[in-house]
């Protein structure tokens, strides 16, 4: 079938969106595939060349010097010196000059007639063989030499090793789990609580209370820091205990997160079948009864929900744990380490990239395996700014 | 390492625990001191006041913790805005009248305003536009999939990466960041993306629609699909060409959705901080108010009055999305 003829089953329409789309996937993946891909890479590779170029040999110019007089050797009527170029540094030559202004002038693997009776070859693996009819002199002994090195991709997993250990980024990630699975799971319970009240029990103020909540979505986490940090100072020097703790920053983020959470929850739950309920009233179950062996049970999705935006919301946090955390090394975050990074070891890729993907792996995986709870929600919950 | 684990897996089955146990022993203390004995008149009393307890016990731990760490700090900010760094002496509105006459808050009021007309609107956009377009396809969900991926990334990780997109490398060296590489490619010079005062807020912004796109294009793309096919159908028939039917169809039946998605990402963008912590900490005139509150929180021993009053203008921002959602929301609760 010609191009043509396919083109016009597929529809060039079709075809433009599909491209279109292709080209959009690509540029949203692109950043995060270079740091994926730098992070694997081998230091000094990493530094001199575009993670792109990855998997095809990098090219190198370097400047070198053949061995001096000492190394002379006679062979019949030709004074030869010879070496390795590469000292072992492995990679190939792919072209060497005797001039800066020529440092390609030359193939490998082939005599290089340099005149006056002198020639060199330098063989791709670096060993090099420098002869000459009359004896070697101090004059072009020792000469300079220009090399375009290649060397062959390296992968390693020395960086991952460095900044786990080496960084303090294996302390961090114990840290980040650490605040993350207690500032998850607690709010879920007082929330739903909290969510049943205000879905299925008539009292007043309900109405009030619930717009308060929505309210409270929104609240910049910037008015609460100045009063609460203040607040953990009193209590910390009342209770002679210090006052920035895991406890404190539990509890931050259980607040934090508790008016999205209720509301959430409470969009669900309201949403169940009122008859199954006024059945269980009628049988005479009470409210707890109702709400542990009822409501908790069929509200297992929007429970699954908020735990997967709670917990990215909590991992992925720099300013609670700033604040109400510290600063202090073996305290940090992943997030708050990746910011001491990018301050102190700003141009260093290879630590950079690495340590930034310890920190999104978690979440990426909690988004690739659980992406349908958390579509439904935002879906369920999208007054929520963040 | 690992003992920290241990605490804190304890801290969660323990929290769980108490919060359990809190919920069990008021609730049967309530049934305890208030029985369904005695008198029809004296039982159906207790039931009634029971009936009253129940909601603020069920309330009463989410009633506490948000009143503690968001009712009072509210209040508590809007107080210490009146008074000096040590929240000492009452300075009545001076604060806000540094704050005018500061060329930092000045700037981060001018870039915020800048956040907020490009950000939000770049990301609804984008995200409808790859909605429609993957709407139809038969890998559009593995594409929406990766478009969406970047929302599960922390502010500080899409730092670390974008901040790699933007490296420099002094002229005629090898670029390793790819934006150099590509100008430098078609014979452009490199440039400190970032340090170009003007255009680097716009870099900065790339980074948040990056994350946020995703977003906007997942929330349309369920409001799109609610669309009824009549409507289009009924518009194919009348001849309508698929712009029409995108503008003078689609557009408008998702019109709530679209504003959703618009207040939503701009109260995030409001609150940007991380990225220009990170990115710049606000050097090159790219400060917000975000990060200029949180740099006079702890600067020079820290300033709570001027740094409140920041807050309270990032408040008073707010405000008017707030109002409307909770307009919005009593309105939705009266059809249930």
């Amino acid at each position: 079938m010609s191009i043509g003829k396919s083109l016009a089953r597929i529809g060039l329409p079709r075809l433009i969106v599909n491209i279109t789309v292709l080209f959009v996937v690509a540029l949203w993946v692109m950043p995060t595939l270079g740091i994926f891909v730098s992070s694997f890479r081998d230091k000094d590779q990493l530094a001199v060349s575009g993670w792109w170029t990855a998997f095809s040999s990098s090219e190198r110019n370097e400047a070198g010097r053949l061995a001096g007089l000492d190394k002379m050797k006679q062979e019949g009527p030709l004074y030869v010196i010879s070496g390795n170029v590469l000292d072992g540094k492995g990679g190939t030559v792919k072209a060497f000059g005797t001039k800066a202004v020529a440092p390609r002038a030359y193939k490998p693997d082939a005599e290089a007639d340099l005149g006056d009776g002198i020639k060199l070859t330098i063989n791709s693996d670096g060993s090099y063989r420098y002869t000459s009819t009359a004896p070697f002199t101090e004059d072009n002994t020792s000469r300079r030499i220009y090399l375009a090195v290649a060397t062959p991709p390296v992968f390693t997993l020395t960086n991952y090793k460095n900044v786990l250990t080496g960084e303090g980024i294996g302390q961090s990630f114990v840290n980040s789990l650490t605040v993350a699975i207690p500032a998850t799971v607690i709010p879920i319970l007082v929330a739903a609580f909290a969510a049943y009240a205000l879905s299925w029990m008539s009292f007043k103020g309900r109405t009030l209370l619930l717009a308060a909540v929505v309210g409270l979505i929104v609240v910049p986490l910037q008015m609460s820091l100045i009063p609460l940090l203040r607040l953990y100072n009193d209590v910390g020097t009342f209770l002679g205990v210090p006052s920035k703790t895991y406890a404190g920053i539990w509890l931050a983020h259980t607040a934090f997160g508790l008016p999205l959470a209720i509301y959430l929850l409470r969009n669900y739950i309201v949403g169940l079948p009122k008859e199954i309920i006024e059945s269980a009233r009628v049988d005479g179950a009470g409210d707890f009864e109702i709400f542990t062996k009822i409501v908790l049970p069929l509200s297992f999705p929007a429970l699954a929900s908020f735990a997967i935006f709670q917990f990215l919301w909590v991992w992925n946090d720099l300013l609670v744990a700033m604040v109400f955390l510290g600063t202090e090394k073996d305290k940090l975050v992943l997030t708050g380490a990746l910011n001491a990074l990018l301050g102190s070891r700003g141009g260093n890729w290879e630590i950079l990239s690495a340590s930034a993907f310890v920190s999104i792996l978690v979440p990426l995986l909690v988004f690739f395996s659980l992406q349908r709870y958390l579509v439904r929600g935002l879906l369920a919950g999208s007054v929520k700014g963040g | 390492m690992l003992s920290q684990i241990v605490s804190a897996l304890i801290v969660m089955v323990v929290g769980v625990f108490a919060a359990a146990a809190y919920f069990y022993l008021t609730n049967r203390v309530l049934d305890l001191a208030l029985p369904d004995k005695g008198d029809v008149v004296a039982a159906s009393r207790n039931l009634r006041i029971r009936a009253m307890i129940r909601p603020w016990l069920f309330l009463g731990p989410a009633i506490l913790l948000l009143t503690i760490y968001l009712v009072y700090p509210v209040i508590a900010t809007l107080i210490l805005s009146l008074y000096g760094r040590d929240a000492q002496e009452f300075v009545g509105v001076s604060n806000y009248i540094w704050a005018v006459n500061d060329a930092g808050f000045r700037q981060s009021i001018f870039n915020n305003i800048l956040w907020l007309a490009i950000v939000p609107a770049a990301c609804t956009f984008f995200g409808l536009v790859i909605a429609v377009m993957t709407d139809r396809l038969m890998w559009g969900n593995f594409a929406k999939s990766l478009v969406f991926m970047p929302m599960a990334i922390s502010f500080v990780g899409a730092s670390v990466i974008w901040k790699f997109i933007y490296d420099y490398r002094g002229e005629g060296q090898i670029q390793i960041g790819i934006l150099n590489a590509i100008v430098q490619y078609f014979g452009g010079q490199p440039e400190v993306w970032l340090a170009i005062p003007f255009w680097n807020n716009i870099f900065l912004m790339i980074i948040l629609i990056w994350i946020q796109t995703g977003f906007a294009m997942v929330i349309l793309s369920a409001a799109l699909r609610g669309i009824p096919e009549e409507t289009i159908e009924a518009a194919v028939i009348d001849g309508a060409s698929g712009w029409q039917i995108f503008w003078k169809i689609m557009v408008p039946q998702i019109w709530g959705t679209i504003a959703t998605v618009w207040t939503t990402i701009t109260i995030l963008v409001l609150k940007v901080f991380d990225i220009v912590l990170t990115m710049t900490n606000g050097q090159w005139n790219t400060e917000v108010l975000a990060n200029l509150m949180f740099g006079w929180m702890f600067q020079g021993g820290g300033d709570s009055g001027r740094s409140a009053a920041i807050a309270v203008v990032l408040m008073l921002a707010v405000t008017p999305i707030m109002i409307w959602n909770i307009r919005r929301a009593n309105e939705e609760m009266k059809g249930r």
